[in-house]
């Protein structure tokens, strides 16, 4: 059934919502009190009982991720995640523009699990309003003791940094993150040896952590693991974020029971997409992010959680739900998302590099009139040599999943809607 | 062509002090440099770079990564049109060539009197709200072409200037740490 509780998008209606007040005034920053008055592993021990897994994507528990810090290896630092550019992905801005308080005290929480030295927030550059919310939110929390220099009162001190970007998808990456943040280009690093728990920031110990998964340690804190356990499927618990876009009635951010809702509720209730415009049906979509391989009619029933959608070839990845109706052009689509692919590839590792600007290229040819028949399997072929079996999860070939990231789309709607690419070269011929 | 005021300077040092690393200020410094000047001057790289401590070309080489920075003069407005694939299904390429009309500009091109460069720009995380577009890196959602011409026509009258400050100007507020709020000064 269609959730009603909401925990992280409370303020969002609120044209206040992004005040220090209004936050101080609906419970803000007494989770931050709460987890101060207890040790540090405490922390780390509740957000691993809340089984809250990892919104930025690869879905990983958050409380086990902090649990692989080298002890006795300091400083430690927190990079937040606010790069959202995957395709169909809109969540972490409205995070921050609308209650960035909360993702301040969600930062301060972890920072203090994890007793790191300094937190960065970075933000994709290309959100002007978010830096001018989140810039002013910070300058409101360190003028109110909240964040600096003994943080309320007590004797821990530590800075929380608004970071920036400039335009590179890749950058969402965690070690292209931490590159950047270095002042490089933003490129992958190898993992292993780099992973970031291990050896992060300036090689220290780090965590990197998503905006959203953020946002719901002071609800975690406030109410305890049980209560968010109790919210949604034990395995996927409490709400998601996930955007609705494309083809549906009423297109939208809809937090959501996370595990239990289905697909067609969300895309069918009046609550949420209200149906696919025009009285037309759902031939595809995108069930979370470009990166992910594409669902069909028979998945309608399939509740939105990561166990069924695993186990069916694809993700929730970021949770962005792109829907596609019965009219849409499926060559069109998948070439958008490949021609992505090919732009942000970083340039680091040939097969990605030099396969996917070559499948844009067939792409071209195919939608400009110019496709050959072999141009099908030539493109599968390029695929799967950045992604070998062509399968999900995707083995790979490169230094980080973008390469065979561009290998979804293709293969979904190759394997799902062949006719349609040979009708294109047909045409011609 | 211009190095940093000395307002920026300070400014400029002042980011430099948030990171244990001056270099970690590379990327906000180059938005500093393209906010003085409306694009990333020669230089601007070399005095981020005595600043920071290394090469030029390390600046260069950095910035040259990332699709904001401009290495030319672009227009006062610069229009990103996203053409993904949620806007795409609603109509996104069909705004894009809308402002192409509009304008009497190719993607890429500048208008002639350098108040418009017109983009094609990725997915923007806009995507429940599209068709959409960027006036330098501000939004404007659910548009259909009229309201596109109207935004146009009035950035171009200058009745915009409140909401969308001209190409370079990011945040208008500074992340601004007082000296004795900091945490003590970390430096690895
Ligand atoms: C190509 C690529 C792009 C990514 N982009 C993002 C992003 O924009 N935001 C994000 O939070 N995670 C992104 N990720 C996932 C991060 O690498 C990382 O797993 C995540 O930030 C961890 O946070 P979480 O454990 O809280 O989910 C991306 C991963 C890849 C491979
Ligand atoms: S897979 Fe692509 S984006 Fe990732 S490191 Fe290799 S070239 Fe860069
Ligand atoms: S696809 Fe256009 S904003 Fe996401």
């Amino acid at each position: 059934m269609p959730s009603s509780l909401k925990m992280i998008s409370t303020r969002w209606d609120d044209p206040q919502g992004h005040t220090l007040a209004r936050y101080r005034e609906t419970g803000g920053y007494e989770a931050l009190r709460k987890a101060m008055a207890q040790e540090p592993d405490a922390v780390i021990e509740e957000v691993k009982a809340a089984n809250l897994l990892g919104r930025g994507g690869a879905g990983f528990p958050c409380g086990t991720k902090w649990g692989f810090l080298p002890k006795d290896v300091f400083p430690r630092y927190l990079v937040v995640n606010g790069d959202e550019s995957e395709p169909g992905t809109y969540k972490d801005r409205l995070l921050v523009e609308k209650d960035p308080h909360q993702l301040i005290e969600g930062v301060l929480i972890a920072s203090w699990a994890i007793r790191a030295k300094q937190a960065f927030i970075y933000i994709r550059g290309e959100m002007a309003f978010a830096h001018e919310r989140l810039a002013a939110a910070l300058n409101e929390a360190y003028a109110a003791g909240l964040c600096g220099k003994n943080i309320m009162g007590s004797d821990w001190s530590m800075d929380v940094i608004f970071h920036f970007g400039a335009g590179a998808y890749i950058v969402g990456e965690e070690t292209a993150l931490i590159e950047s943040l270095e002042g490089n280009r933003g490129m992958p690093r190898l993992k292993p040896p780099f992973f970031p728990a291990a050896k992060g920031l300036y090689m220290q110990p780090t965590v990197v952590n998503n905006v959203e998964t953020l946002a719901n340690l002071p609800w975690i804190i406030n109410n305890g693991a049980a209560a968010f356990t109790a919210v949604g499927d034990p395995k996927a618990c409490g709400t998601r974020l996930f955007a609705l876009s494309g083809h549906v009635n009423k297109p939208g951010v809809y937090e959501v029971d996370f595990g239990t809702t289905t697909f067609r509720e969300l895309f069918e209730s009046d609550e949420f997409g209200g149906g696919i415009r025009h009285g037309r049906s759902v031939k595809a979509w995108v069930p979370g992010g470009a990166s992910a391989p594409w669902f069909f009619e028979e998945h309608l029933d399939m509740a939105l959680h990561p166990a069924p959608v695993g186990a069916a070839g694809s993700m929730l990845g970021s949770g962005a739900i792109i829907v596609m109706d019965d009219q849409t052009d499926m060559v069109r689509a998948a070439w958008r998302l490949v021609k992505f692919f090919a732009k942000e590839s970083c340039g680091k590792c040939s097969p990605c590099r030099e396969g996917t600007n070559w499948l844009e290229k067939i792409y071209r040819r195919i939608l400009d009139g110019h496709g050959r028949m072999d141009d099908i399997d030539l493109l599968m072929d390029v695929a799967d040599n950045i992604s070998p079996g062509l399968t999900w999860p995707p083995k790979q070939t490169t230094i980080c999943p973008l390469g065979p990231s561009a290998a979804s789309p293709l293969a979904s709607s190759v394997r799902k809607f062949r006719d349609e690419y040979e009708a294109y070269i047909r045409k011609v011929a | 062509m211009a190095r940093f005021t000395p307002a920026n300077v300070d400014r400029a040092r002042e980011l430099m002090g948030h990171y244990p690393r001056a270099r970690s200020a590379m990327i906000p410094m180059c938005h500093l440099a393209q906010e003085q000047d409306g694009y990333l001057t020669e230089d601007a790289m070399q005095h981020i770079a005595e600043l920071i401590g290394c090469t030029p070309a390390e600046v260069y080489g950095s910035a040259s990564f990332y699709e904001m920075f401009k290495f030319h003069p672009v227009g006062k407005y610069v229009i990103g049109v996203c053409t993904n694939i949620s806007c795409m299904l609603l109509g996104g390429e069909e705004l894009l060539t809308h402002c192409e009309e509009k304008l009497g500009i190719r993607t890429g091109g500048t208008t002639s009197d350098g108040m418009f460069t017109l983009e094609e720009m990725e997915c923007l995380a806009a995507c429940t709200r599209a068709p959409m577009l960027q006036v330098n890196y501000r939004y404007f959602e659910n548009l259909t072409h009229d309201q596109t011409d109207v935004l146009i026509d009035d950035l171009r009258a200058g009745k915009r200037a409140n909401d969308v400050p001209p190409h370079g100007t990011l945040s208008r507020i500074r992340q601004s740490i007082p000296a004795d709020r900091r945490a003590a000064r970390d430096t690895i």
